[in-house]
């Protein structure tokens, strides 16, 4: 007759639980792990040695040590978890520095030669021209409501201009009454609210900031881009007066041989309204592949401000007038650098973030 | 809108070059695109039939292929293979010239000589279609040795690809175009041929149409057509519409297309057999009226609207049993389709609501060529003039063809042209340039604008068909607009105006790019990581916190706006790290957000419809973000980091403070706050990036610690949080300073920069009191540690005694006493 193997199985297990408790550190956890339910383990061996049993007695046995298998089990993955915050808790420790108690004179410091990136490094060329100009530099929000982004500026819902821009919407609210900014245009409405609301008209700003569309990103878009945005509000400002503006910052930027012009485009924040574009800088305006033969690249829009939109914010359009306009500043940075493919920017690479000076 | 100058010539005389149109066409602000010379460069490509196909010895991918062109058998070496003996196809012999100066020679290939080239329609720059040879039989009765031009009746053509802005749906069509042109050009505009009802019975005899909401539909016309033949269309129909990019599909359906082309009318045929009670109605849909497109897909109507101003309105058309037939501007239903069968048509030529239609369509996610001009406005009073010339030009394939007389037309609202008063100085104003009255009266006139001199003004009333011009002083800047343009843009005179305020960057601005040089020359490099992230990425290091997000992302992980700017330079910085180029300091200024219910006090902002509600909207937080990782780099870097930075900020004051519970992200023991002396005020954090964030962003987490600066920079440039040293200078004192080395042992508890700041407080005597070294180990107890302090002490009046830096250095010992800290 022969006993079952399983006869001592509750205080093996009890064994068993107790050296796990046993266990220190997750060092030593992870080198009895074998033996504690591994193949050469006491719970294997039985395992094994139940083929001798008749099938029913082998059944309840199997059952047994199923149970006796899980408790093991989960006694170690417990132990476990709490070595491990035990060890990190330990390495934290012995990690520990007192930041305050830091030399600066001591510290290791070779010598790294920075790089600023280059879209800052183009906004601020092209904030150095109009301040030169006689704009202050404004900034805005990248999130902002419908009202700011669209509304304020004559773009009201449902307007088939909307489809211009392709919007994220902010899962804010009510669908679709917040959003991305779109562009840096509701910033402008910032400005004038404030300037009424303080009795400081005039304005002469310009806006640089982030905005999004919702794009797939390509050598020319992406998702992220940055606009420059100039307002002047003052009286007896006329379209003249625009298109005086662009044709002085486009020789102040990009040189004194290149020159701007407007043809007729459509804003709904302006009335009248215009594309500008300036002299081709790759072939000087005598036509090549980037200008499609044309000698002339598109650069932005612009335009005098709608009666609409002067209402919207307040402003006695009998009295005041002004004028709008806007373009890439990652697009300035791609002509003038040359940059092939706009990805570049958000790829990050060392290697080619290296190169701004 | 692609537009052929044949065309256009139809309309107004030109004369001008394909060049100066485009220029002319661009300052008209009708931006050409692209220009296509149809036809050009075929004119010595010939009909050719394939007599026979053989194999060459040692190629696989080209055949020899002999072809008679009418000459006797010709020799040619070919790569495609959708034709077989037998076909005619197109035959490029050689020394001719394909479009794009392509020029056909003899070429010799293993052995065999190839007498010319058998082309594909992309070759003849017919269509894109570059699958194998124009195989001519389907097309044609083609004849050997014929001019392919003249085979396939093709005309040599400019075509004008013109792009139309949205608020000039006058100006998107043929018609509208040349409207402009001969505005500009000083010509007449011709108008096309039209028919005229030719059957004495009444339309009102056979069919019926109404309109029960008339705020959506302002005008429903319907035209009665009998003796229909559904057979192609005339070859000049089926031609005009492939250069417009549209595919001929029957002589019915190409009329209605190249109306809509022609004049910008849009029109719908239906099957007269197909509509209950011969009847079209056009109302508002009721909600769970259903209806399936022409795309197949079956839409339910009038459901709730989605985002501000829409209503969740639909206009259907329906028949005399009140089914929906199609939903109106859009799109019809299959049911009452033009089929083979036809031949009792009614056409349906409207004018339905801009919005309404716009809202639908967006709804819906349903455009068509109908829906993007009526949502832009048709011309109201169109309709019946394009439903004459649509008779006109199916009567050509249809010469039995009868319309029936008073055609039915019934009005709902539509809008009244504006009539606006335009003083000279009006004009001279806006644009700066005073413009005769005489020139300003031919230029609006010849758009179409109705001008009447007053004594002191012009009175100008808008064509129907411009219905972006609006009422009073927005009108009268609409119609300057309109002047200017025709007048042209680069003829009106600039000025560059000047004012007293002198330009300025602000304060915090100034800041920025003050921070930007100091830390750029200090060796980071610059990065800038994306806005969006996923879920993951935020739970990272603000798990379960409320989250912004948007609600239409390009993919979903990049859906949530970031709230620290740590794991995308971690995550750059790794990439760099792969690729061996990862020994630098990497920086990003930018905002991070932070949802409205996260925070006490979320950015309030006026919007919803017409800005009347207050929003909370996420707070925006500017921060400078550095990882330093080079290879030695960890938190003592960071902290040189930012002394180098405080320093130059002139900042008073910042302790280095080791934060017992550092956000999550940070270094949990190797991290410390940085905090105003004089505010309180927390202006941001130095350390070192956690590991368990490096390890869960890297694939191969390296053996390096990265230290990490985190600056906000709304505090910094608050000059009541971070606080400046006083623009005021010192002059240090003309008599030697007495200098003393005092070690303390202190409690851990102390913070060393306190204890120096403690010390300098001792006695008006302290010049400076710099740490020098800091020691722990075994002689000293638990929880201690020693501090050394160089301690310079001095007097402006003269030179200290003995007694007064024996004073002085009691007092710095009394100090640090009352701290816990005792000389060593
Ligand atoms: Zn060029």
């Amino acid at each position: 007759m022969t006993t079952s193997p399983l006869e001592q199985l509750t205080e093996q297990t009890a064994e068993l639980l107790a050296s796990i408790e046993a266990l220190a550190t997750i060092e030593a956890l992870r080198e009895a792990e074998a033996s504690l339910t591994g193949k050469r383990s006491i719970l294997s061996t039985l395992q094994k040695s139940l083929g001798a049993l008749e099938p029913d007695a082998r059944k309840a046995a199997g059952a047994e040590l199923q149970e006796a298998r899980r408790v093991v089990e989960s006694a170690l993955e417990a132990r476990r978890v709490l070595l491990l915050r035990d060890a990190r808790r330990a390495s934290l420790e012995a990690d520990r520095l007192d930041l305050g108690d830091v030399i600066v004179s001591d510290v290791h410091w070779p010598l790294s030669i920075g790089h600023p990136g280059l879209v800052a490094l183009t906004q601020r060329e092209l904030e150095d021209v109009f301040v030169g100009m006689g704009f202050s530099v404004a900034d805005g929000p990248e999130v902002e409501s419908d009202w700011f982004n669209f509304e304020a500026l004559n773009i009201p819902p449902g307007h088939p201009a909307r489809g211009l821009w392709d919007t994220f919407y902010v899962e804010l609210g009510e669908p679709e009454t917040v959003v991305l900014r779109t562009h840096t245009s509701p910033t402008q409405i910032h400005l004038m609210e404030h300037a009424v609301s303080t009795n400081t008209l005039p304005i002469h700003s310009v806006m640089p900031g982030r905005c999004y569309r919702r794009d797939t990103p390509d050598a020319r878009h992406l998702v992220g881009f940055h606009q420059i945005e100039g307002l002047v509000v003052d009286r007896g400002i006329s379209f003249g007066d625009l298109a005086g503006v662009i044709e002085t910052f486009t020789r102040a930027y990009f040189g004194p041989d290149i020159a701007s012009r407007l043809r007729p485009g459509y804003f709904p924040f302006t009335e009248p309204s215009a594309e500008f574009e300036v002299t081709c800088t790759i072939c000087h305006g005598d036509g090549c592949r980037t200008c499609s033969d044309t000698g002339w690249i598109e650069l932005g829009g612009c335009g005098v401000l709608d009666p609409a939109v002067l209402e919207a914010v307040g402003i006695d359009g009998d009295e005041w007038s002004g004028f709008a306009f806007g373009f890439g500043v990652d697009r300035c940075a791609q002509m003038r650098h040359q940059l092939g493919d706009m990805r570049a920017l958000i790829e990050n690479d060392t290697r080619f973030l290296g190169q701004f000076s | 809108m692609k537009i052929s100058l044949t065309w256009l010539r139809e309309f107004v005389d030109l004369d001008e070059s394909p060049d100066e149109l485009r220029e002319i066409l661009d300052d008209l602000g009708l931006v050409v695109e692209g220009v296509q010379h149809v036809g050009e460069g075929l004119r010595d490509v010939v009909v050719a039939r394939v007599e026979e196909i053989r194999a060459i010895e040692g190629a696989d991918r080209v055949r020899l292929v002999v072809v008679d062109a009418g000459d006797g058998p010709l020799e040619i070496v070919c790569g495609a293979t959708n034709f077989a003996v037998g076909n005619f196809v197109p035959l490029a012999p050689v020394g001719a010239v394909l479009p794009g100066g392509f020029v056909i020679a003899e070429r010799t290939m293993r052995g065999v000589t190839s007498h010319g080239m058998l082309c594909s329609p992309r070759e003849l720059e017919l269509n894109d279609d570059h699958q194998g040879l124009m195989v001519l039989d389907e097309l044609i009765e083609p004849r050997v040795g014929e001019g392919l031009l003249e085979a396939l009746k093709i005309a040599p053509d400019v075509i004008f690809d013109i792009s139309v802005e949205v608020n000039r749906p006058d100006a998107w069509s043929v018609e509208g175009v040349a409207r402009d042109l001969a505005t500009r050009l000083r010509r007449p505009l011709r108008a096309p041929s039209i028919a005229s009802p030719n059957d004495a019975g009444s339309s009102d005899t056979f069919a019926a149409a109404g309109i029960d909401d008339p705020d959506l539909c302002g005008r429903l016309t319907v035209s009665v057509l009998r003796n229909v033949k559904v057979a192609s269309s005339p070859s000049w129909v089926a031609q005009r519409l492939r250069n417009a990019g549209m595919r001929p599909i029957s002589n019915v359906v190409d009329a209605s297309n190249l109306v809509m082309l022609e004049l910008g009318q849009p029109t719908h045929p239906y099957d007269a057999a197909h509509v209950a009670k011969r009847t079209l109605r056009a109302r508002r849909a009721r909600a769970g009226e259903t209806l399936t497109t022409l795309d197949g897909v079956e839409r339910e109507l009038a459901k709730s609207g989605r985002g501000l101003g829409d209503t969740g309105e639909d206009c259907v058309i329906v028949d005399g049993d009140d089914r929906v037939l199609g939903l109106a501007g859009v799109m019809g239903g299959a049911a009452s389709e033009i089929s083979a069968d036809t031949t009792d048509v009614l056409l349906e030529a409207a004018y339905f609501d801009p919005m309404t239609i716009a809202r639908s369509s967006k709804r819906h996610a349903l455009r068509s060529e109908a829906s993007n001009r009526f949502e832009r406005g048709v011309d109201p009073h169109l309709a019946l003039r394009a439903a004459a010339r649509f008779v006109e030009i199916l009567t050509q394939s249809v010469p039995e063809l009868s319309w029936l007389s008073n055609p039915l037309d019934v009005w709902g609202d539509v809008p009244t042209p504006p009539t606006i008063s335009l003083r000279d100085a009006d004009v001279e104003r806006l644009l700066g340039v005073p413009i005769a009255r005489d020139e300003v009266t031919t230029l609006l006139t010849g758009l179409g604008f109705t001008v009447k001199k007053k004594k002191q003004h012009l009175k100008v009333t808008a064509p129907s068909r411009r219905l972006d011009v609006r009422e009073g002083a927005l009108g009268r800047a609409d119609v300057i607009e309109e002047v200017a343009r025709l007048y042209s843009y680069r003829r009106l005179p600039r000025h560059s105006p000047t004012w007293p305020e002198p330009g300025f960057l602000t304060a915090r601005q100034q800041l920025r790019r003050h921070v930007r040089d100091v830390v750029v020359n200090a060796g980071v490099t610059e990065a800038w990581t994306p806005t969006l992230g996923s879920d993951a990425d935020f739970d990272l290091v603000h798990p379960g916190i409320a989250r912004v997000r948007v609600t239409n992302p390009l993919a979903s992980d990049e859906s949530v706006l970031r709230a620290t700017m740590i794991t995308g330079l971690v995550r750059a910085w790794a990439k760099n790290f792969e690729r061996g180029t990862g020994d630098v300091m990497l920086g990003e200024f930018g905002v991070v957000f932070q949802h409205p219910s996260a925070t006490t006090e979320p950015r309030m902002t006026r919007g919803g419809a017409g800005g009347t509600l207050t929003l909370a909207l996420p707070s925006e937080n500017e921060r400078l973000t550095i990882v330093l990782a080079r290879p030695e780099d960890d938190a003592s870097s960071a902290v040189a980091l930012w002394d180098v930075l405080a320093q130059r900020l002139g900042l008073a004051d910042v302790v280095v403070r080791s934060s017992n519970e550092p956000p999550r992200g940070l270094h949990p023991t190797r991290t410390a706050a940085l905090v105003d002396r004089a505010s309180g005020a927390l202006l941001g954090y130095v350390g070192e990036v956690d590991a368990e964030l490096v390890n869960a962003i890297t694939v191969a987490p390296p053996l390096r610690r990265l230290g990490l600066l985190d600056v906000d920079l709304d505090a910094l440039a608050d000059p009541t949080l971070a606080t400046r040293a006083s623009m005021f200078v010192s002059v240090p004192s003309r008599y030697p300073s007495a200098v003393l080395d005092l070690a303390f042992v202190t409690p851990r508890s102390i913070n060393a920069g306190d204890l120096a700041h403690a010390l300098r407080q001792s006695s008006e005597l302290v010049e400076e009191v710099t740490l020098f070294d800091v020691y722990e180990g075994p002689t000293l107890s638990e929880g201690t540690r020693s501090l050394a302090y160089n301690v310079r002490l001095s007097s402006e009046e003269r030179t200290l005694s003995e007694d007064e830096v024996a004073r002085g250095r009691a007092a710095l010992l009394e100090t640090a006493a009352s701290l816990g800290a005792v000389l060593r």
